[in-house]
């Protein structure tokens, strides 16, 4: 006897089903007796059966999916055939899940002699756990459906009590994400202050020097300011360079001149530029565009000319980024009152002088929230990176040289053989933490200068 | 069908400012004008009057040729500005614009200062040369719209941040300050309070003889107020056109006595 959620939800769902076809009949027999006009319709009644017997019991179900496995190892740790495990590490994890495995019916026979002791133990424990859960979860779920069940008078408002539980089940549908993602943080801050207690946070922030696998670690071997040098240099400088005045002047473009026709297709268009996948656009610039900039590097005789350079990945994600500032700078000209554009054209101004002297003010603000994200997606983005500007960590401004990026420092962290708990590989995350904070930041920031904006017009 | 008094020869224009003869506008397939013709007088305010949707702004509109900004209208037949087609391809629409000032229904400053509002124009057509000149400019403008008063204080304010009314005498400030010859009002007052009202009713009889003025109006106290010539427009067509207490007081047309008397509208 296992615990198969798939099969139990199924079960409460067609529980819940009886239940909604019983609140409905009954809420129906007792109208027809009593005589009374009934507040709400039965189905009412039946969804608010249905609802109190399925939701509950759906919740617990959930929540004992994620813990039961936890309980189940606790109660095996604490068998006897646990004592003679190897205190930690890699092989008494083994010997747990292969005891597991053999005890679920995942295989026949345990791999590691050491694990037949444990598979008894696991199958009770999965046994009794299961048990457990299953008659809480259905305690749960008969309680539920019996409280729902017998408030059903003809006068009981059903149809106000299912708006609210639906209510309800939406607001927890939208904790998802945000507990997913708080969650995520979590994890990053824990696995940064791990790195933080190996190397000091200003090290991290300040230091100029960065070679984390050079197994030197007195030395200056951690220091961030390359990265982050390189990170600025090719999302917030080469790639808005490219992507702004692109992108504004296809805004402009296409809500002040476009005909109705060709916005019908070119915004569109833009709109699948910005679902291409950035392997592809990694592609483009190291096999395509990088080459192409050594060459003109070389023929201008500028030193340090690389195969994989700044420019090449900012120049392409730039051309990644057109779309969104585009489709921002869009939204912000667009929300311009068109009384604006009139006012200024009876005072004989040209489209032109409109769209530099009163569009353009006018939607700034809007214009600017889109920079920010853009910039913050830029920062973030890293398969471009890796494949067009190269990993090695140089300090320089030269657009032609190799420079490295946080992204691309993560992922070469994070490949390869490694262990969890080196200073090296901690290293990825407290990246990822300063990353996550500064990306963070700048879409508070955005959104709040957009929403300050929007205030303006409305 | 009684035969449409379009221009009466009581008027007594002899110096027309605008002639508009057998205009007609259409939107796509759908004719919002027929066969208007009409004279505009130098001296004068000109009102027009109608119930909603009979095209009197569509009208206005076509007089500075702001229909041109809507991609389905179309406009026929002949309007002149002191003699010269408007719609001829030599034409330079802005230049025309500069000439025939728009003040719309809705007070549309620009989120800019109120110096800056004033000074748009006359900056984007060269007619300040230098900072001392725009000053003169726009203390001129804001003086003849009757703001400057409230304002002179405050010019690097914005703009929005003024009342309605206050916007809305910005915007004639706005208008006055490229120094047009005719000033097209669309329905001024439809946003504004009385009293405000009141103060650009005020300000269109102090402006009449200084600029030609057409004004659209759905009030008709307001058209009797303020103009010496009415137009009724039903319908898309001109019923009748002349001196305004004609029309208030000794209507010709079967029609405009309805809608004066308040049979529809």
């Amino acid at each position: 006897m296992t615990f198969n959620a798939a099969a139990l939800l199924l079960l409460i769902a067609g529980l819940a089903l009886i239940g909604w076809l019983a609140g409905r009949a009954r809420s129906a027999l007792l109208a027809g007796r009593t005589g009374a006009k009934l507040h709400s319709r039965p189905q009412y009644h039946g969804w608010y059966v249905a609802l109190w017997l399925f939701a509950p019991a759906a919740i617990f179900l959930a929540v004992w999916s994620s813990v039961s496995p936890a309980l189940i190892t606790n109660s095996v740790l604490a068998s006897d055939a646990a004592q003679n495990l190897p205190a930690f590490g890699f092989e008494r994890g083994a010997i747990l899940s292969d005891a597991r495995n053999v005890a679920e019916g995942h295989q026949a026979t345990v791999r590691i002699p050491a694990a037949a002791a444990l598979v008894r133990p696991y199958a009770d424990a999965t046994h009794s756990y299961a048990w457990i859960g299953i008659a809480a979860m259905l305690a749960l779920a008969l309680a539920g459906g019996l409280y729902a069940f017998t408030r059903i008078r003809p006068d009981f408002r059903a149809r106000t009590r299912v708006e609210k539980i639906v209510m309800a089940l939406l607001l927890v549908a939208s904790l998802v994400a945000i507990l997913t993602t708080f969650g995520i943080v979590l994890s990053l801050l824990f696995e940064s202050i791990r790195f933080f207690r190996l190397v000091p946070p200003t090290e991290l922030l300040f230091g100029t020097h960065w070679a984390p696998t050079s197994g030197a670690p007195q030395d200056d071997t951690f220091g961030g300011i390359p990265l982050f040098w390189g990170t600025i240099l090719i999302g917030a400088i080469i790639a808005m360079i490219v992507a702004i005045p692109i992108g504004m002047m296809t805004a402009v473009y296409l809500t002040q001149y476009a005909a109705p026709a060709v916005r019908r297709w070119v915004k569109p268009l833009l709109e699948i530029l910005a679902g291409v996948p950035t392997v592809v656009y990694g592609y483009f610039a190291a096999l395509t565009i990088a080459p192409a900039l050594r060459e003109f590097a070389v023929m201008l005789g500028i030193p340090n000319a690389s195969t994989e350079s700044a420019l090449a990945a900012g120049i392409v994600m730039g051309v990644m980024i057109i779309p969104f500032v585009s489709s921002m700078a869009d939204d912000s000209i667009n929300a311009v009152p068109q009384a604006m554009r009139d006012g200024s054209l009876a005072l004989g101004a040209t489209p032109n002088e409109t769209i530099r002297q009163v569009l353009i003010p006018a939607a700034l603000p809007g214009v600017m929230g889109g920079i920010l994200l853009a910039v913050s997606r830029a920062i973030g983005e890293t398969m471009i990176v890796v494949m067009a500007a190269g990993l090695s960590a140089n300090l320089t401004a030269n657009p032609f040289a190799s420079v490295t990026t946080v992204t691309a420092q993560i992922v070469k962290l994070l490949t390869g053989d490694q262990e969890f708990d080196s200073a090296k590989t901690l290293a990825a995350f407290a990246l990822g933490l300063v990353l996550f904070l500064v990306t963070l930041l700048l879409n508070i920031v955005a959104l709040r200068v957009v929403k300050k904006y929007r205030e303006a017009y409305e | 069908m009684t035969p449409l008094t379009t221009t009466n020869d009581d008027l007594t224009i002899t110096d027309p400012k605008m002639k508009a003869h057998g205009v007609d506008v259409f939107y796509g397939e759908k004719q919002a004008i027929k066969d208007v013709s009409i004279d505009v007088g130098t001296d004068l305010v000109t009102a027009f009057i109608g119930p909603s949707g009979c095209g009197k702004s569509t009208f206005l509109r076509s007089l500075n040729r702001m229909n041109d900004t809507v991609a389905s209208a179309r406009v026929t037949g002949r309007i002149e500005l002191d003699g010269e087609d408007i719609y001829a391809p030599s034409m330079d629409v802005v230049q025309l614009r500069a000439r025939v000032g728009m003040v719309f229904q809705k007070p549309n400053p620009f989120p800019k200062s109120i110096y800056d509002n004033v000074g748009y124009g006359p900056r984007i057509h060269g007619l300040a040369p230098a900072k001392a000149d725009l000053d003169v400019i726009v203390e001129r403008a804001l003086v003849r719209a009757g703001l400057w008063d409230e304002v002179k204080d405050r010019l690097g304010e914005s703009g929005t941040a003024l009342s309605g009314g206050q916007q809305q005498r910005l915007c004639i400030a706005r208008a006055i300050a490229v120094d047009p010859e005719v000033i097209l009002m669309d329905e001024p007052c439809s946003a504004l309070d009385p009293i405000a009202t009141a103060k650009i009713e005020e300000l269109i009889h102090e402006l009449r003889g200084k600029y030609a003025i057409v004004i659209v109006t759905h009030n008709m106290q307001q058209a009797a107020r303020v103009s010496q010539r009415t137009a009724f427009f039903h319908l898309g067509t001109l019923v009748e056109y002349g001196k305004t207490t004609d029309i208030f007081t000794n209507p010709r047309q079967e029609r405009t006595k309805d809608y004066i008397t308040g049979r529809y509208g």
